[in-house]
């Protein structure tokens, strides 16, 4: 009697085997780089357990994790929105620094002493410039099928290159003894932070935004038309669904969300604009989206763990000694895992057995 | 080939290049003796990785070395921290660990130090090349642009055709001083010497050091002289058969036949003296800006190459610059436009040195405006 593995190709999942599956491919991540850090003389029990120690431990460290999670979160919806149609949006990461750029623009020409307003005008300045930056590509998409990925990818070049030339040209802060940042934002423009830690209001715009995905998706039209073009475009031009406009309508609103990302980060953390603010914050939202499957809800909890990844690896460099690379091997695994799972997601493995001929 | 043996190849390679990158682990200090142990708790906060083989690698030598100066002393790092928000939690995290100082690395971090150091006034912060100070920050540089000048008498003197490529990072003060002072040597020993300035935007990317090398020595530079983190550019130069001037530390293994000479970091000498105050209890927040007298900057063994009279004069000007007679922004010294910036006599102030924006005769670039 032998054995055979048969693939089967699998149509309809829950959203229970969806998560199963995360988790699935996060334990299997952990696994693999426990062997790497087992190899370099580290015992992983105990080095995920400072990471965790390190990340959830205290207040102060929860409260980072939020403060890490938040951009993710809102990048994350952006990247999500996205993928959900199949338009690849891998640019983020420049429309988050478009995002940054137009609400320091917001500060330098409409400021206001009174809170309210400035946030405003900055939020929806933010949202206005990586708007644009997401219609560019989704323009080119739609008019000559300029395929996305390269043409959100390099903007991204473009727009860090467009604020590198605002902090060392015209926006420099001449009170910085030539160095690159523009001046101090008024206190008008800064997020308020909660008790006594650096988490800002961002969280509300991050929550709001993933209850809005959510709605979206599920219960408008416009979130009908983006699942039946990324199910089957072709189907659903032929249903008479406009392909051109939604790519447009989509990729504008993927840049804007992606922008305020950028606005919430410099207006409640940095206070400043200031290069390298955003430490690959678009680049990880692809991970977070792709981890949750695209779900809202995955999305949060998703963000949440890459935080708890992030504030962790400090601890695991400083307590344990690790390098920095370290950490940088279990998020790598971590994204192989979920590349992998893609396959149990699309097959069903099923073993038969087979009777000897 | 086979292609599976192929994929198989690439993935035996990149798994073996990733345990490379886990280097082995630190050796805590041996237990010391009750009397000398001293009990101290540092923080480095880094802005590149500790093998990148120059800037970081240089401050981790100084950690290791003020470690060993200090028996008991327990030091911590993080690297690749990026110059944002991020450092802040570090530095929180260092001190959470019991760290009572803590050294930040790279300028962007300056306003984050201001804020950590706000929250936690018991802690002590140095903050590198920045200039904002509080009651428990202080801050230390080097006065490189000695070292730089000194590099400068030998890359004029080696090169024949006049052109010399400068492979910079960022247009702040403290890369355009070195530029000028590097200018301002190398015309010294050559008069007709021009140094073309490209700039990375960034202080380590390996891989724009080397392109930025490759277009200088294209466009006939014959020795490249650089400011950024990395071994990128000796390592370009040597392949092209190219004279380089190095930086932070001796970088002839990146360049065994090419390598001239480095403008040097002596790092450990000044995280030792801090260290030292803040146990003793002196410690005093003050801007700490030492030069090559103080040793804190320095050259790399010059190369057998380079003529011995050129060899003399380094020697000769690096007294002159120890004993204050004569600093290497003394004038007359003129902008690229050829006016007098520096009047004949004239020693540039401290001040207008670390405020630097402008560049002086015979530098061929420009500073972002």
């Amino acid at each position: 009697m032998r054995y055979r593995i048969l693939f089967k190709k699998r149509y309809n999942s829950t959203f229970l085997f969806e998560g199963f599956l995360s988790l699935l491919s996060v334990i299997a991540a952990l696994f693999f780089a426990g062997i790497a850090l087992k190899l370099f003389g580290v015992s992983p029990v105990r080095a995920y357990a400072a990471m965790f120690r390190g990340a959830l431990g205290s207040w102060y460290g929860v409260g980072e994790v939020i403060v890490k999670a938040i951009p993710l979160i809102i990048a994350g919806v952006a990247v999500a929105l996205a993928f959900r149609m199949k338009i690849w949006n891998i640019g983020a990461e420049g429309q988050i620094y478009i995002g940054a750029l137009a609400a320091t623009a917001a500060v330098r020409f409409l400021s206001t002493g009174n809170q309210f307003v400035m946030l405003s005008t900055m939020v929806a300045a933010a949202f206005l410039g990586g708007g644009i930056w997401g219609y560019l590509a989704g323009f080119l998409k739609a008019r000559w099928n300029v395929n996305e990925i390269i043409t959100t990818l390099m903007l991204n070049y473009i727009a860090i290159h467009l604020v590198e030339y605002f902090i060392y040209g015209p926006w420099r802060d001449p009170s910085s003894l030539g160095f690159p940042m523009t001046a101090p934002f008024p206190a008008s423009a800064r997020l308020p932070q909660f008790f006594d830690s650096r988490v800002h209001m961002g969280i509300f715009a991050a929550i709001l935004l993933i209850m809005a995905f959510r709605l979206v998706i599920r219960w408008t039209r416009w979130g009908f038309e983006i699942r039946a073009i990324g199910d089957n475009p072709k189907a659903a031009r032929y249903a008479g669904i406009r392909y051109g406009r939604n790519i447009l309508l989509l990729m504008f609103m993927s840049g804007a969300i992606a922008g305020v990302a950028g606005m919430v980060e410099i207006s409640g953390l940095q206070g400043r604009l200031q290069h390298g603010f955003s430490p690959g914050y678009g680049y990880t939202a692809i991970i977070v989206a792709w981890l949750a499957r695209l779900n809202p809800w995955g999305i949060l909890i998703v963000a949440f763990f890459m935080g708890v990844l992030l504030v962790g690896g400090d601890t695991l460099q400083i307590v344990m000694r690790l390098p920095v690379a370290s950490v940088q091997v279990i998020q790598g695994c971590i994204l192989f895992a979920v590349l992998a799972s893609e396959f149990i997601r699309n097959y069903r493995i099923q073993i038969v057995k087979r009777e000897r001929e | 080939m086979n292609k599976k043996l192929v994929g198989v190849l690439i993935a035996v390679v990149l798994v073996a290049a990733g345990f490379m990158f886990l280097r082995p682990k630190q050796e805590l200090p041996t237990a010391p003796s009750a009397e000398t142990a001293v009990d101290l708790k540092v923080g480095f906060v880094y802005v590149g990785p500790v093998g990148d083989g120059g800037w970081t690698y240089m401050h981790d030598a100084g950690r290791l070395e003020m470690e060993k100066a200090f028996p008991g002393m327990e030091t911590f790092f993080v690297e690749s921290v990026p110059e944002g928000p991020d450092s802040v939690r570090v530095m929180e995290t260092f001190i959470q660990n019991g760290a009572k100082l803590v050294f930040a690395t790279s300028f962007g971090y300056m306003d984050f130090v201001q804020d950590v150091a706000a929250k936690n006034p018991d802690v002590v912060f140095m903050h590198c090349s920045g200039y904002k100070t509080a009651a428990n920050v202080g801050n230390y540089f080097g006065r490189m642009y000695q070292a730089r000048y000194l590099s400068g008498l030998v890359a004029g003197k080696m090169s024949k055709s006049n052109i010399i490529g400068y492979v910079a990072a960022n247009p702040i003060p403290e890369v355009i001083r070195g530029i000028n002072a590097f200018t301002l040597g190398a015309q010294k020993t050559n008069p007709k010497v021009k140094v073309k300035v490209v700039w990375l935007f960034s202080w380590f990317d390996p891989a724009k050091e080397k392109e930025a090398t490759l277009a200088l020595i294209d466009a006939g530079a014959d020795v490249i002289a650089m400011h950024a983190d990395s071994g990128a550019a000796p390592q370009t130069a040597e392949e092209a058969g190219v004279y380089v001037v190095g930086y932070n530390n001796d970088m002839s293994r990146y360049a065994p036949t090419k390598h001239l000479t480095a403008p040097v970091w002596n790092w450990g000498m000044v995280y030792k003296h801090i260290a030292g105050q803040v146990i003793e209890g002196t410690w005093k927040s003050s801007n700490i800006w030492w030069g090559l007298k103080e040793k804190f900057v320095g050259l790399a063994p010059i190369s057998s190459e380079v003529p011995e009279e050129t060899v003399t004069l380094v020697n000769s000007e690096t007294e002159n610059i120890i004993s204050g007679k004569g600093d290497v922004f003394t004038g007359p010294i003129m902008n690229q436009k050829g006016e007098v910036v520096v009047q004949t006599g004239e020693k540039m102030s401290d001040g207008d040195m670390l405020g630097m924006n402008w560049f002086v005769m015979g530098v061929e670039g420009e500073i972002p405006k």
